[in-house]
């Protein structure tokens, strides 16, 4: 692929306790990629994606976000980073204090000087890109349901406009309906603003209408990494069972 | 609920053990009884289960381990039945259950592991307070190098919610301390008509002591485990994380305005509390003692000196960041569970408390030291 690489894993070691979760995880994001992260419960998909956002120290290797070796990088360089990329937790973890219309303000208020008429008519873009309703701008996290909150919480992450979008289980705990919506929106957004897409996610619906690229993560070590198409080349025992029925 | 029965046959040539009805994990037990008296004769068994009705997965592994006691006392066995479903419980029973798996103990550790283990904690939990400490300094510093980043929209959110909302509480119990104090040295003092000296008594015990020490338990129970609580949740909800990925630190927007508004607000409430509890002290000495406003307040002025007004109120910073770090630590303690919120809240409180009687007693001996 012609498109610059913007995530590179490389021999990443994660221990916790005595429980080795990754030993020895390679792989590269491109840019423009929606990428996702597969495998079995408990194989370290979320942590993967914890360590890429600097939640999280791992062992030993190394993750290149962006360029910047994110081991060893200087606060100001981190700061920078974490305004270039969107993050959507898996339930929403939107700021309980704060109604919607403010946490999607947020970000805008503390790192931009725009006025807050031009907030105001950003926020109303993003309630309606993600597909929430503007009479709902005022409410709080706790007087919404599951799915609305991922709603919010997308269209928080998408406040400052990133370059990356990192989704953990997207769809997981929305109906079908919203998360098909869900998935044509990631696509739209994709092909529109030019967005590389991380994602760990257990939906094949949305797995095979979504992604361009796959790392299945299984026995602590990629199992594969590439195209849908190419999956069943792999002798991985997750993916005989979870593509089963279209291989 | 419908039973099995088990009826057995036990000849010297054949043990026929034949179940019928339905054959659950509530008749294993009494099954097994039965089974464990028998004194087998024979060199042959037939589990006869063609009166069953019903087997569930329980029953289904009876069966099972049945056969294989019977089979390893080179009795050999027949299973007789006709019915498809049970013969498929049986099989389903045997895929999942093989015998050479064993479930995992947890690690039995020594007495000496243990109390290793403990210390360990105990070890690992300083080292990530004075963590939590030198980060602290470390915003400190952010702060003192510009002024604008201080933030002080929260600041004083946090000084309304954690101080002015507690004014009420503060000033009833500071009151009520007066009251009794008062009321219980009145007692005394009249045995030796030395009324008057309930003003000098009530004066330097409230404002060096009482008053400090009673703002602090009280914040720390009120205000403290708010801290813990509100951290803890926000912990498990995930909003810190997210917080931190925006790139808004923690310990910038949460963290150092809780400190900050409390180390302002201790004082002004240490001094409502010197308010309250004189008030207090003095309606008892009218009532009780006969010792009149006038009177009371003149004698005030001549004995007790400003110097332990302003002890007391020198307290209230180091009381309330031993308070609100504390609460805040622990809050950020908080684990992936729900029993930890309760468990950091309570800690917190005891802790904190502990803290504030601990600094207030090198305060005692500093301040005795130094003659003051």
């Amino acid at each position: 692929m012609s498109m610059k690489e913007i995530i590179k894993v490389n021999n990443l070691i994660t221990v916790f306790d005595e429980r080795i979760v990754h030993d020895g995880l390679n792989l590269g994001i491109h840019e423009g990629e929606i990428y996702g992260l597969l495998g079995p419960s408990g194989c370290g998909k979320t942590t993967l994606l914890r360590e890429m956002v600097m939640l999280q120290n791992f062992n030993s290797g190394s993750i290149h976000l962006l360029g910047h070796d994110i081991q060893n990088i200087r606060s100001a360089n981190a700061q920078e980073l974490r305004r270039q990329w969107g993050v959507l937790f898996q339930a929403g973890a939107l700021f309980s204090s704060l109604s919607i219309k403010d946490n999607i303000a947020l970000p805008l208020k503390e790192y931009t000087d725009l006025s807050q008429s031009m907030i105001d008519e950003i926020i109303k873009f993003k309630i309606n890109l993600v597909g929430l309703k503007l009479s709902d701008a005022n409410l709080f996290p706790s007087q919404i349901s599951g799915g609305m909150k991922k709603k919010a919480g997308l269209a928080r992450a998408l406040a400052m406009d990133p370059k990356l979008l990192f989704l953990d289980e997207p769809t997981s705990g929305l109906d079908p309906i919203s998360a098909r919506e869900f998935d044509s929106l990631i696509l739209q957004l994709r092909d529109m603003l030019g967005l590389t897409i991380v994602m760990v996610s257990h939906d094949l619906q949305s797995i095979y209408d979504t992604l361009d690229k796959v790392a299945i993560i299984d026995n602590k070590k990629i199992a594969y990494e590439g195209t849908l198409d190419g999956i069943s080349t792999s002798s991985s025992d997750f993916v005989k069972t979870f593509f089963k029925e279209k291989i | 609920m419908n039973q099995s029965t088990l009826t057995i046959t036990n000849l010297t040539d054949e043990l026929t053990l034949s179940f019928s009805g339905e054959l659950t994990l509530y008749d294993i037990a009494k099954h097994q009884k039965e089974f464990d008296t028998l004194r087998i004769l024979s060199k042959s068994a037939t589990l006869d289960l063609n009166n069953l009705v019903f087997i569930d997965t329980a029953a289904a592994i009876f069966i099972n381990r049945l056969q294989d006691r019977l089979n390893s006392k080179n009795i050999n066995t027949n299973l007789l039945t006709n019915e498809k479903k049970i013969v498929d419980t049986l099989t389903l029973a045997k895929k999942y259950l093989k015998d050479d798996e064993k479930l995992l103990e947890p690690v039995n550790r020594s007495l000496i592991g243990n109390f290793g283990k403990i210390f360990h904690g105990y070890y690992i939990g300083s080292l990530s307070f004075l963590e939590f400490l030198g980060r602290l300094f470390v915003i400190f510093i952010y702060y003192a190098k510009n002024i604008k980043n201080i933030r002080v929209p929260e600041i004083s959110f946090e000084i309304n919610e954690s101080a002015i909302k507690a004014l009420g509480i503060v000033s009833l119990t500071s009151f009520l301390i007066g009251v009794v104090v008062a009321y219980q040295s009145a007692y005394q003092l009249k045995i030796y008509g030395a009324n008057i000296f309930i003003v000098d008594m009530l004066g330097i015990s409230i404002f060096r002591e009482l008053a400090p020490l009673i703002t602090a338990i009280v914040i720390a129970g009120r205000s403290g485990s708010a801290f813990t609580a509100q951290i803890g949740a926000m912990k498990i909800t995930q909003e810190l994380d997210a917080m931190q990925t925006m790139g808004f630190d923690p310990y910038l927007f949460l963290v150092m305005p809780r400190i900050i508004a409390l180390m302002i607000a201790m004082p002004i409430l240490i001094f409502v509390s010197d308010i309250m509890g004189v008030f207090g002290g003095m309606l008892v000495a009218h009532i009780d003692l006969g010792i009149t406003t006038e009177l009371f307040l003149s004698r005030f002025n001549e004995v007790v000196a400003a110097k332990h007004f302003f002890i007391g109120i020198s307290k209230g910073p180091f009381f309330a960041f031993l308070i609100a770090s504390i609460g805040i630590y622990r809050g950020l303690k908080v684990k992936d569970d729900t029993q930890s919120i309760g468990l950091n809240t309570t800690k917190s409180v005891v802790e904190s408390i502990f803290a504030v009687i601990v600094c207030d007693a090198i305060f005692s001996i500093l301040f005795t030291t130094l003659g003051i």
